[in-house]
């Protein structure tokens, strides 16, 4: 079992009010409510947090991109990243990811997670998301019709790119590139494990088992949620004939912990209802683009977890004393979060990993508006208390082929010489 | 209200359904957001007085699902010819709304003589970013049916989905596939630069616009007509929205008719 510390870097600071005052925290989140000093704190904090997390004993250090809203406040993960690179020296580096369609070209990505592997010494997860509706179409005004083939075709060129030794031309449906030979090359050979981050389209099941990538549903609700999008993968996974590697799977999973659960209750209760209430607070006018969602999955009537959360925003709108009503107990017993003693928690993340056959967990050990303080004793907890109780788990019947393959002897910085 | 004639062409690579009814000089119409999933008012009134065809774009009700393999606005022109070529419709008469009239202005500009006589009907094509349209893939369900409509109650008509549970989850799939149709054409502005060919027209254009047009509002009739370099008359139709056919039928009807007789 691999166990990671995934961190959003929601906007800590939104007014008490957000949620009732203010219509969407993606698109139209106004920039007076953002302060830029305060940033420079935040960024440090998080980048200070994720480091710890290495230094307890978490395998991976998670970041992600989001654009435009005050729910993950790093449009650029590769730069947090980079810093990552820089100060720690085991952990993976799961940059989960990059989307790929909001690249042009999308080269790019393909250099810049090269650089990452060769900075860090190939500890690079590299993240193929499509992306939010949100980020993708209304950010970024990518064409929602067309998004997910630009996306098909930009992690084909990426992999080319990669792995192909002579210069080459990539004469694309949406990309026409005369020359292709990108500098670096990743440290990784071929490169760097490939990681889909989902939010439980039937496409991107196939597209996952086909290119032998790692499918992670990226659940705000938890792992009851997921029980259904995982049984899902497996199922397309088992349709093509291929083994149900758990090491091929990971999920997000919110978790505070706390010596009992009667401190954890009290402890998590706020940064839970912040990150509910206020950074999942999108309008549901940014969550629909046609097109976004395919006709195939459509049909299927599944419904994608951003609308989801949209409808919860649209719920509170319109019955805002139903959701005032929602406890933090509420939200435990609907598995949005997950909490605790250690052993319990090590427990519950046992009992979903076997039952869902997920190898990798991407625990939120941060989240909301937790203080700094609060999340290291979280994530301390869960690296030197719950962590030595599941990790071996399908450790001796699986190998992790998706796992970086890190050099043996890295460079590592010099001392600063002032 | 009989039904029309139906045949299906190719084109794009995909089935496209062709509606015809009535007699006399021949009109092309290409509806505009939603397509037409039934026979409507509009198209009705219209045969009375005219040979009615109504083909159906690519992605839109009546077609196939090959607007998922039309990259860029000039496919979706030349997708355009080719089914009004294929529909018979090549120098007859053509009116289109909203979305389609974007695609039918660049044929007018690109193709003469393609096009006879062109009825636009809140159309795309044209923005101003200190003006800018509405954007109807940034709402919610209820706020975009607000914003097509002046008229709920036709509108519903015109869209409502059959009382047949698994027709009606077909019918909302297909509706689906027009907004996501529409969205591949005109994401996320509605103007692929019409503005520097619109000068090409030189058929003559009626701007037909619902006076509470909501989405292309009635001040870009005055852009198209800035335009344009053949003859336009402007017709503002009171109490319809964006969907002016559905919203005012009769109304529209008579003036389309009334422009195509001089």
């Amino acid at each position: 079992m691999k166990i990671g510390n995934f961190n959003l870097m929601s906007y800590r600071h939104l007014p008490d009010d957000f949620s009732e005052k203010y219509e969407s925290v993606y698109i139209e989140l106004p920039s007076e409510l953002l302060d830029p000093v305060q940033m420079n704190i935040d960024y440090n904090a998080s980048l200070d947090e994720l480091e710890f997390a290495e230094s307890v004993g978490f395998d991976m250090l998670g970041v992600n991109e989001h654009h435009s809203n005050g729910y993950g406040m790093m449009p650029s993960p590769n730069l947090m990243a980079a810093a990552l690179s820089r100060r720690t020296s085991e952990a993976s580096l799961l940059v989960l990811g990059n989307s790929l369609a909001l690249y042009n070209p999308p080269q790019r990505v393909a250099e810049e997670f090269a650089m990452l592997d060769c900075i860090s010494g190939g500890r690079l997860i590299a993240g193929f998301p499509v992306g939010t509706p949100m980020d993708t179409c209304y950010a970024y005004s990518t064409n929602p019709s067309e998004l997910r083939d630009r996306y098909y075709e930009a992690a084909d060129l990426v992999r080319q790119a990669w792995t192909r030794p002579e210069p080459f031309s990539f004469h694309g449906r949406f990309n026409q590139e005369r020359y292709v030979n990108i500098t670096p090359r990743p440290v990784q050979d071929p490169h760097p494990p490939v990681w889909v981050p989902a939010g439980g389209s039937v496409e991107t099941w196939r597209f996952c088992a086909e290119n032998d990538y790692v499918y992670c549903y990226m659940t705000y609700f938890g792992y009851l949620s997921g029980e259904q999008i995982i049984r899902g993968f497996w199922d397309e996974m088992k349709a093509q004939g291929r083994e149900p590697n758990p090491y091929q799977t990971g999920i997000v999973q919110y978790v505070g912990v706390a010596e009992t659960r009667e401190e954890a209750l009290e402890l998590y209760a706020e940064p839970a209802h912040y990150f509910f209430n206020n950074c999942l607070h999108t309008h549901p006018r940014w969550a629909q683009p046609p097109g976004y969602v395919t006709e195939a999955t459509a049909r299927k009537k599944i419904q994608s977890q951003v609308q989801e959360a949209a409808r919860r925003a649209q719920l509170k709108t319109n019955a805002l004393d139903e959701l005032r009503g929602q406890t933090f107990e509420d939200m435990v017993e609907q598995g949005f979060v997950l909490i605790g003693s250690p052993d319990e928690v090590a427990d519950k993340l046992r009992e979903i990993a076997i039952s869902q056959n997920v190898g990798n967990l991407l625990l939120m050990a941060q989240f909301g508006n937790m203080s700094s303080e609060l999340a290291r004793y979280n994530m301390e907890l869960l690296g030197k208390r719950v962590k030595p109780q599941i990790e071996g788990i399908f450790a001796n019947e699986w190998e992790h082929r998706w796992w970086p393959k890190k050099l043996a002897s890295p460079a590592q910085p010099a001392e600063l010489v002032r | 209200m009989s039904s029309p004639s139906e045949r299906t062409v190719e084109v794009a690579g995909g089935p496209c359904r062709i509606w015809e009814k009535g007699d006399g000089p021949l009109l092309g119409v290409l509806p505009g957001l939603g397509g037409a999933p039934r026979w409507s008012p509009f198209f009705e009134e219209l045969s009375q007085s005219r040979r009615v065809v109504v083909p159906s774009l690519p992605g839109f009700p009546g077609a196939g699902d090959q607007h998922r393999d039309i990259d860029g606005h000039l496919m979706w022109v030349s997708a355009t010819l080719d089914l009004l070529e294929a529909a018979g419709l090549a120098g007859a008469d053509l009116a289109a709304a909203s979305v389609a009239g974007m695609l039918a202005a660049d044929v007018a500009a690109l193709a003469p003589g393609m096009v006879r006589r062109l009825v636009l009907t809140g159309s795309f094509g044209l923005y101003d970013n200190d003006d800018p349209t509405a954007n109807v893939f940034a709402t919610t369900t209820e706020e975009a049916v607000e914003l097509q409509t002046a008229r709920p109650d036709r509108y519903a008509e015109a869209f409502a989905p059959p009382d047949d549970e698994e027709e009606s989850a077909e019918f909302q799939i297909l509706q689906y596939r027009a907004a996501e149709a529409a969205a591949r054409i005109f994401w996320p502005f509605g103007e692929r630069g019409l503005a520097a060919r619109l000068h090409r027209v030189r058929s003559p254009v009626l701007l037909l616009w619902g006076a509470e047009d909501r989405i292309v509002q009635t001040r870009y009739i005055d852009r198209f007509a800035a335009g344009l370099a053949g003859p336009v008359e402007t017709c503002v139709v009171p109490g319809a929205g964006h969907q002016a056919w559905i919203d005012e039928p009769e109304a529209c009807a008579s003036a389309v008719v009334t422009f195509l007789a001089d």
